[in-house]
């Protein structure tokens, strides 16, 4: 029964994702208020459905009942709760579930908080989110039902892949989806600016905390992923340059350069077409990325049950979505009235320089990431594209692209002098150097790029903080000024310095760990020890544990450092029901670098295999994307601050108009 | 030319599509053999069954087989076994290549399994399987009668790969001259 409630509410849900999408769009054109009200009415309904759709899956997977072909496949009995809740987007049809229900979060919020958008801008934007969640429906109901019933009812169900079963399934695709799909809104802005063929400073205003929240959301679940991936493969790596991360990476990189731009376009009137233009593309880049987990184009880790069906919707989607808004882009951008000019040496150069280096970075990682399937239509020649390639094209921009970073806020807008502009950099750049220098001596200069990235975090996390130190202008006014300035801060500059400062983190994180990791792979029996980069690790038993769907063979350490004794466990698993081994690494977080230990099967001997890292700085690289997202999230509680602020700027002076009623 | 401008995206997108749309089709984990059309590399194996004479690969010209390359302890190769008795029941020629194993361990395997193979040898250092660019077991490849590689099976042959695929394969090298 539930199941069949799901099944009718995502069918409704889809008449009223098509009743979203036509009624505003006619409203607005001919300017009838009573059919833009109905689309948002449709919008709040149609969450309101797959709140419920969504429900009953959940339920479905709670209670146990594998007559649905696929809680079936991905539960069990013995899977503890946590894990069949997750399952519930554990699949290729759940996750496209969860999809279509953060989408219409967004729709439905767009409704309820855009009352003081242009009525027709608003209308419009609805229209759109309609027909992409049309789409995305109509997909989940005609090629991936996540309803369909079996017959007969198995006992029990199979499993869900134990590499899923991780607390990282629960909170990284709610999160990464919520990023991927926040960038629909800005997609369906851009498009219904160019169907309405205005753009100004207020569409800006309204866009970018839209691209801010996605941006957050997509930081968060990119750093959790890599987390992920990190503690759970047993031989941390943090990145892997798969065709799934990259997937992730670009919408990240466009989001990141649309959000450089629209705050152009919000305090300039400059960037109009590019703006508009990234907020496209940086959707589509989103859309590229289920269409490459899902149609198989790609091998990839992350790869779902494979279905040629499947792709081809997608990509019809996408070539629907996509082309129709850049054939719209081209017929009506040229029209756009373009905004105020800019010197060579500005701010808004400056901005344009980090569209340009985030959009080539972007094609970089595309290439790299479809390379193959150009390849392989080509010329029918298999081959894939390795960390090699990225390290000799995505790296080098982004080197160029942080060295810039620090310049961009000391810039004026509109027009600034070289001549000037250096000396507000001289405290980072003076550090940076001293941290070059330090650390090519100490290092030797077969290091000479590790410390080239040190000198290079050094430098962002400097730059970050000079932008502070120069508005609350230090050593030029007394102290109880520079105070006063200094609670003045608005939170939005806080939060740029924040984000720039984390970027400055994780830079010196990738670095260390890139250079400076050691490992050791050993056979070890209890009461064996050995050195790891100044620790002693001394295995102290090895015994059989037994989890609530698994066994395990359960090695403990005592590692011996500067800082004392710790006790380490490290755990390899098997899942009898799919017959999967998984590895729980034991891992000694510390803010200078991670003890890292992952055992493999037992070996004739009565030892194991035991591998063995050191990873110094590495929990930097996740420190500094936190610090990156909360920086944005500083910037969008300002942002909400002063939305309220104008609000009650403008109900004054009506409170007191007389009433006519 | 501002227009121009504003039209690559779209014209740049359009192309992007017609790549994707020709790539869904294909698979990307199918690598092709290098050997496809090429004669068998030589090798000359010593026997996995006791008291066997070995395989070489000028054994079999002459008539259109199967070499397939299987180890003892390759758990897809006992899912694939059934299938290769049956094959062997309807009367199809298949040699065995015994990849990276003990021949005493290869042995006892056709002993506890079933032995579908005509002619068996035991490549226990692996330099047959190199030359044939075997990556894992089982592979399969398909000869024919001058000796030639005409297809290349990765993974354990199915009931439906035997029919839709491999036998009519075979059925063709056979009506060959």
């Amino acid at each position: 029964m539930t199941a069949e409630i799901g099944q009718f509410a995502l069918i409704l849900a889809l008449v009223l994702a098509v009743v979203q999408t036509l009624a505003p769009l006619v409203g607005a054109w001919r300017s009838d208020p009573a059919l833009m009200a109905v689309g948002r009415t449709a919008s709040a309904l149609q969450l309101l459905f797959i709140v419920i759709a969504f429900a009953s899956l959940a339920t479905c997977y709670i209670v146990n009942d594998f007559s649905v072909a696929l809680v079936a496949e991905h539960s069990n009995m013995a899977q503890p709760f946590i894990y069949r809740l997750g399952a519930t987007w554990g699949s290729h049809e759940g996750s496209m579930l969860l999809w279509v229900l953060i989408l219409a979060i967004y729709g439905a919020a767009v409704a309820v908080f855009g009352g003081s958008l242009r009525e027709t801008l608003q209308a419009r934007v609805l229209a759109v989110q309609g027909l992409i969640g049309a789409a995305f429906l109509g997909f989940l109901l005609f090629t991936s039902n996540p309803f369909i019933r079996l017959s007969p009812v198995p006992l029990d169900g199979a499993e869900l892949n134990p590499v899923l079963q991780d607390p990282g399934l629960v909170f990284h695709p709610p999160v990464l989806y919520s990023g991927y799909v926040g960038l629909s809104i800005a997609f369906s802005f851009g498009v219904a600016a160019l169907i309405e063929g205005r753009v100004d400073a207020g569409w800006a205003r309204w866009v970018r905390p839209w691209v801010l929240a996605a941006w957050i959301f997509l930081t968060v679940g990119i750093a959790m992923g890599s987390l992920w991936a990190y503690y759970t493969l047993g031989w941390g790596g943090w990145w892997f340059w798969d065709p799934v991360e990259n997937a992730s990476l670009m919408p990240w990189l466009l989001a990141t350069a649309l959000l450089h731009s629209s705050l152009v376009l919000e305090r300039r009137g400059a960037l109009v077409s590019w703006t508009i233009l990234l907020s496209i593309l940086a959707f589509s880049l989103s859309l590229v990325g289920t269409f490459l987990v899902r149609s198989g184009v790609l091998t990839s880790v992350h790869a779902f049950a494979l279905d040629a069906k499947r792709g081809v919707y997608i990509l019809a989607i996408i070539a629907a979505m996509t082309g129709s808004a850049l054939t719209l882009f081209a017929w009506r951008a040229p029209a756009l009235k373009t905004g105020s000019l800019f010197a060579p040496l500005s701010r808004e150069y400056a901005v344009t320089l980090n569209n340009l280096l985030l959009l080539a970075s972007a094609a970089t990682v595309f290439l790299g990431t479809f390379y193959p399937v150009f390849m392989d239509v080509l010329h029918g020649d298999k081959i894939s594209v390795g960390p090699p390639y990225y390290t000799a094209t995505f790296v080098p921009i982004f080197v160029l692209l942080f060295g810039l970073v620090s310049f961009g806020p000391m810039l004026n807008w509109k027009r600034d002098d070289l001549r000037r502009l250096l000396p507000r950099l001289r405290v980072p750049a003076a550090l940076a150097a001293a941290v070059l220098v330090v650390a090519a001596l100490v290092f030797g200069l077969k290091h000479l790029f590790a410390a080239f990235g040190l000198a290079l975090g050094v430098w962002l996390i400097a730059g970050a903080f000079i932008v502070l130190a120069r508005r609350w202008r230090v050593g030029q006014v007394p102290w109880a000024e520079v105070f006063d300035l200094a609670r003045a801060t608005p939170l939005a500059v806080l939060g740029l310095v924040i984000a720039h400062a984390g970027l400055g983190v994780t830079t010196i994180g990738i670095t260390s760990v890139s250079a400076w990791q050691t490992n050791k792979v050993l056979s070890m029996s209890p009461g064996q020890s050995v050195k790891l980069a100044g620790n002693t690790i001394a295995m102290v038993a090895l015994r059989p544990v037994t989890g609530p769907n698994y066994e395990a063979n359960q090695a403990q350490f005592d590692v011996t450092g500067a800082f004392g004794k710790s006790t380490m466990m490290s755990e390899r698993r098997l899942y009898p029901a799919s017959q999967t081994t998984t590895t729980d690494a034991g891992i000694q977080p510390g803010i200078l670098g991670n003890i890292y230990i992952s055992v493999a099967d037992q070996n004739p001997d009565g030892g194991v295999t035991v591998r063995m890292w050191n990873h110094p700085f590495v929990d930097w690289i996740w420190a500094g994307a936190l610090l990156m997202a909360f920086g944005g999230a500083v910037s969008l509680a300002d942002r909400g601050l002063r939305v309220v602020r104008v609000e009650r700027v403008v109900l004054r002076p009506l409170a007191v108009e007389p009433v006519t009623l | 030319m501002n227009r121009l401008v504003f039209l690559a995206p779209v014209a740049l997108f359009a192309l992007l599509i017609g790549a994707f749309a020709a790539g869904l089709g294909r698979d990307p984990s199918k690598l092709p053999s290098t050997l496809i059309d090429k004669p068998l590399p030589a090798f000359d194996l010593p026997a996995v069954r006791a008291g066997d004479v070995g395989m070489k690969s000028t054994d079999n010209i002459g008539q259109p087989h199967l070499l397939n390359v299987f180890a003892s302890w390759c758990v897809s190769c006992r899912i694939e076994h059934p299938v290769l008795l049956q094959l062997k029941a309807e009367g199809v020629p298949i040699d065995g290549l015994d990849w990276k194993d003990e021949p005493s361990d290869g042995q006892k395997y056709l002993i506890d399994q079933g032995d579908p193979y005509r002619l068996a040898g035991n490549d226990k250092t692996g330099r047959a399987g190199i030359d044939l660019g075997v990556a894992g077991v089982p592979e399969t490849f398909l000869v024919d009668r001058k000796g030639r590689v005409r297809y290349k099976q990765i993974g354990p042959i199915t009931a439906e790969d035997w029919a839709g695929t491999i036998k009519p394969l075979m059925d063709r090298l056979r009506a060959e001259g």
